[in-house]
């Protein structure tokens, strides 16, 4: 292959990528479970995620089923709700989503989309993995201790966090705390893999502007969640300090049951400023990887190149650096200087432009496009559509007059479940449904895919789209149960009852995926080596599911950029990235100019 | 948290930088011609392991100073007692500079290949190092002997803490540097050369944000007028 790149192209040598040397496993045991290879570990993240992601759905169940008819089920008495509440949120954004974008797709992807044979640094990704299996288990232990787990909300703010009449207090917030810091360690050896992975391992001619928008997602949100989980790790060991070893950093002077507490003089906003340092860019962390993923889904499905590609890079990286300066808008009813809430609210509404630039770019790519309306297809499509919605509310709540009384209503609950919760997850279907033929070799079964985008789609909606009248209407997240009040009518225990119903047949959807993945491993149709007829490189290995290694003797040489379809002239409605050009002279020189 | 967003700044600044040099105005869709790669010539594992560490100490900034932001916020509220600051601290940064000349001169015998000179130079700097933990550990003792623990106030918490993760970082280093030690003998020179360039390079860092640290925590020099000048157009 390098020859006909020199050959057709004149002399310009491309600097030549060192082989990397690979650690070759011994044996099943180094092979599948101790592996160092990328893809292996991607699937281990991704299985790992998916399966703690379970018990947050059925967390979300039982939420559910007592909002929906309070005293059904006696079980589920206050403490445990708030219990319920707190791990379904932690294990959905940070056990889940982080883990399934970063360490899964990202292991698996990178190496592959950049022609490298591996991660730099394969043993310190093994680790990465261990180590996260490690948090999420600590973090499953905090089920069965004395008290179980914490029940502080996702966001964890002390005092009460560690004060003895929230759930959890003895034995799960320590164990929170501790998953949380390894969960930390873990990403950050993940995390060096990527980012070096990235600027030292591509492949020749694999230019930073030929990436596919996938890679720069995931590299992007890398580095960010490099930057903003020290945020974390911080108050997470502080916390742990003021609850084990009685120090105060967050904990002000406190009388519980006409005791004073040893605690004085902490800080309580403090927290909330680590906390939200790190919890606005999560946001981020977790959707560039989806905004990066639907690009290249949506060029593929229809068959028509990225619009505005340039654009779109540029505005990932702007919303990661963006992202970093907007976190107090998660505090304007915690209190701050007036200039404050007015900046916070300004950089969270210029987020929105790199955000709608990219929206745009979407719709604009799939216009006039040869659209398929694949099970991957349906999935992106859903996920604008969701996120758009969920933004628009984003800019009602970005503003401070408008977020006062909204705040801690299930308005503000409707709107991230819409923004990071649905619309991320979709971007997570539809990856898994494009790569699973890579991944396996065989295709997802269509039908089982389809029922399961439509009742997905359809029964979100229907859950979170009442949601935002009930928190217009003033009913309060994180309540057990609403009672009685003057303006909450009794109709909104009805638009409960109807939520929860949806809430479990959306749930039972999830079931069926999971049925599809272990079917299609066995009963799915043989997908060939490049069923979508995309141009990135995952889809030209030699071997699929690719091999140790990934390529063959030579590294493949990229010629182009991602996004070659439809181009003028050329009969393949596709053009795969080590495709070379043809020679000057022939024929089709028919490039979009 | 005005530390945090100058830290964030300055990293986007010289992300920006590294971007508009490789390429980031590039128009991929026009390229016809061969594969040019853009990467400069040094993709080499050396530099794989010499991008790794820089984002390691990227990273291990900003947990400092997302520490310091925290210290610093906590140090407007009007109870602020800050401990005193032994003396034995002073011997400690001094220690903690040895270690890094030390280090230095490691990085200068291993590139003239003289392996017994690079031992010796790698071992003084070990040896400083431990000793500088020792001595701040010492700081603690002095410390809590005069009353200042963990719990008696926030200050003093932040104090132990700070140092403590400071501290952690030089242990943490001096496993890698034992590491590139014990293959001082049969490493090929250029590795040899990697591994001491990478540890001299990474106690350089520890001696910067040692400094930083302690002139916060001694000094407690003021970014107030950084506060007035941002918010000046609104007052």
């Amino acid at each position: 292959m390098s020859e006909i790149a020199h050959g057709a192209g004149g002399p310009i040598p491309a600097a030549e990528v060192p082989e990397m040397e690979l650690p070759h496993p011994h044996g099943w045991w180094s092979t599948y479970v101790f592996s160092q290879d990328a893809k292996v570990i991607g699937i281990q993240y991704s299985l790992t995620a998916i399966a703690i992601g379970l018990v947050a759905l059925v967390l979300s169940w039982l939420m559910r089923l007592q909002l929906g008819f309070p005293g059904t089920f006696s079980f589920i008495d206050p403490p445990a709700y708030y219990q319920f509440i707190t791990m379904h949120g932690m294990i959905m954004v940070v056990y889940l989503l982080t883990a399934l974008f970063l360490g899964g797709f990202g292991n698996y992807l990178i190496p592959l989309m950049l022609g490298a044979r591996d991660m730099v640094f394969p043993f310190v990704n093994m680790l990465s993995y261990w180590i996260y299996l490690l948090a999420v288990l600590v973090l499953v232990a905090s089920f069965f201790v004395p008290g179980g787990p914490t029940g502080a909300g996702w966001t964890l703010y002390p005092p009460q966090a560690i004060l003895s009449g929230t759930p959890g207090r003895d034995w799960g917030i320590v164990l929170m705390l501790v998953s949380l810091c390894l969960f930390i360690a873990g990403f950050t050896m993940g995390g060096l893999n990527y980012v070096v992975t990235v600027l030292q391992a591509r492949t020749r001619g694999m230019t930073l502007m030929r990436m596919p928008l996938t890679v720069w997602g995931i590299f992007t949100a890398t580095v960010m969640a490099l930057l903003a989980f020290p945020a974390l790790f911080v108050g997470a060991v502080m916390m742990l300090l003021d609850r084990l070893i009685g120090t105060s950093f967050f904990m002000p002077m406190l009388v519980e049951f006409g005791q004073q507490l040893r605690h004085g003089g902490g800080s309580p906003i403090l927290f909330q400023h680590l906390f939200w340092f790190f919890g606005h860019p999560e946001v981020y962390i977790v959707a560039l990887p989806a905004f990066g993923i639907v690009s290249d889904l949506i060029s593929t499905h229809a068959r028509r190149n990225i619009f505005g590609y340039r654009m779109m890079v540029w505005a990932i990286v702007i919303i990661g650096a963006l992202s970093f300066v907007v976190w107090a808008h998660h505090m304007y009813v915690s209190g701050m200087n007036p200039y404050f809430g007015f900046f916070f609210a300004t950089t969270t509404l210029i987020i929105a432009i790199p955000t709608a630039i990219k929206v745009y770019n979407w719709l604009l790519t799939l216009w006039r496009g040869n659209i398929h309306l694949t099970v991957p297809m349906l999935f992106a499509l859903g996920f604008i559509v969701t996120f758009v919605n969920g933004g628009l509310t984003g800019l009602f709540l970005g503003n401070v007059v408008v977020d006062v009384p909204l705040s801690d209503t299930m308005f503000v609950v409707a709107h991230f479940h819409m923004v990071m919760g649905v619309a991320p997850v979709m971007v997570i279907f539809g990856g898994i449904y494009h790569w699973y033929p890579k991944v396996t070799g065989r295709m997802l079964d269509d039908t089982m895919g389809k029922i399961h985008f439509w009742v997905t789609f359809l029964g979100a909606y229907a859950i979170f789209f009442p949601m935002h009248y009930l928190g217009l209407l003033g009913v309060p997240r994180r309540y057990h149960e609403i009672g009685e009040t003057s303006f909450v009518p009794a109709s909104a225990q009805d638009l409960n009852a109807f939520i929860s119903v949806v809430a479990l047949v959306v749930g039972a959807a999830q079931l069926l995926f999971l049925f599809n993945l272990v079917w299609s491993l066995r009963y799915g149709r043989e997908s060939g080596p490049n069923p979508w007829r995309a141009t990135t490189l995952e889809w030209q290995t030699p071997q699929t599911p690719p091999g140790h290694g990934n390529w063959g003797p030579e590294l493949p040489v990229v010629h182009r950029w991602a996004y070659d379809y439809a181009v003028p002239g050329v009969a393949e409605d596709f053009v795969p990235q080590n495709q070379p050009h043809p020679a000057p002279g022939h024929a089709a020189q028919g490039h979009a100019t | 948290m005005t530390a945090a967003l100058l830290l964030i700044g300055a990293l986007a600044a010289i992300a920006g930088w590294w971007l508009a040099r490789h390429g980031i105005a590039a128009k991929p869709w026009l390229e016809t011609g061969p594969a040019v790669d853009l990467r400069p010539d040094d993709a080499t594992a050396g530099s794989a392991a010499r991008i790794g560490l820089g984002v390691f100490m990227a990273v291990a900034t900003a947990l400092l100073v997302l520490l310091l932001s925290a210290y610093s916020m906590r140090r407007e509220l009007a109870d602020w007692s800050p401990p005193p600051q032994p003396p034995v601290l002073w011997a400690n940064t001094v220690l903690l500079v040895l270690a890094s000349l030390a280090l230095h001169r490691a990085v200068l015998a291993a590139r003239r290949g003289d392996r017994d000179a690079t031992g010796s130079w790698l071992l003084a700097g070990a040896g400083a190092s431990l000793l500088f933990v020792l001595g701040q550990l010492l700081a603690w003792r002095q410390l809590a002997a005069a009353g200042f623990v963990l719990t008696s106030n926030p200050a003093d918490a932040f104090f132990y803490l700070i140092t403590a993760v400071h501290g952690l970082h030089v242990l943490g280093g001096l496993v890698a540097l034992g590491r590139a030690g014990a293959r001082l003998r049969r490493a090929r020179l250029d590795a040899l050369r990697l591994g001491v360039e990478l540890c001299a390079a990474y106690w350089h860092f520890l001696l910067l944000a040692w400094l930083l640290l302690f002139a916060t925590l001694a000094f407690s020099p003021s970014l107030d007028w950084l506060i007035a000048l941002c918010t000046a157009p609104f007052g």
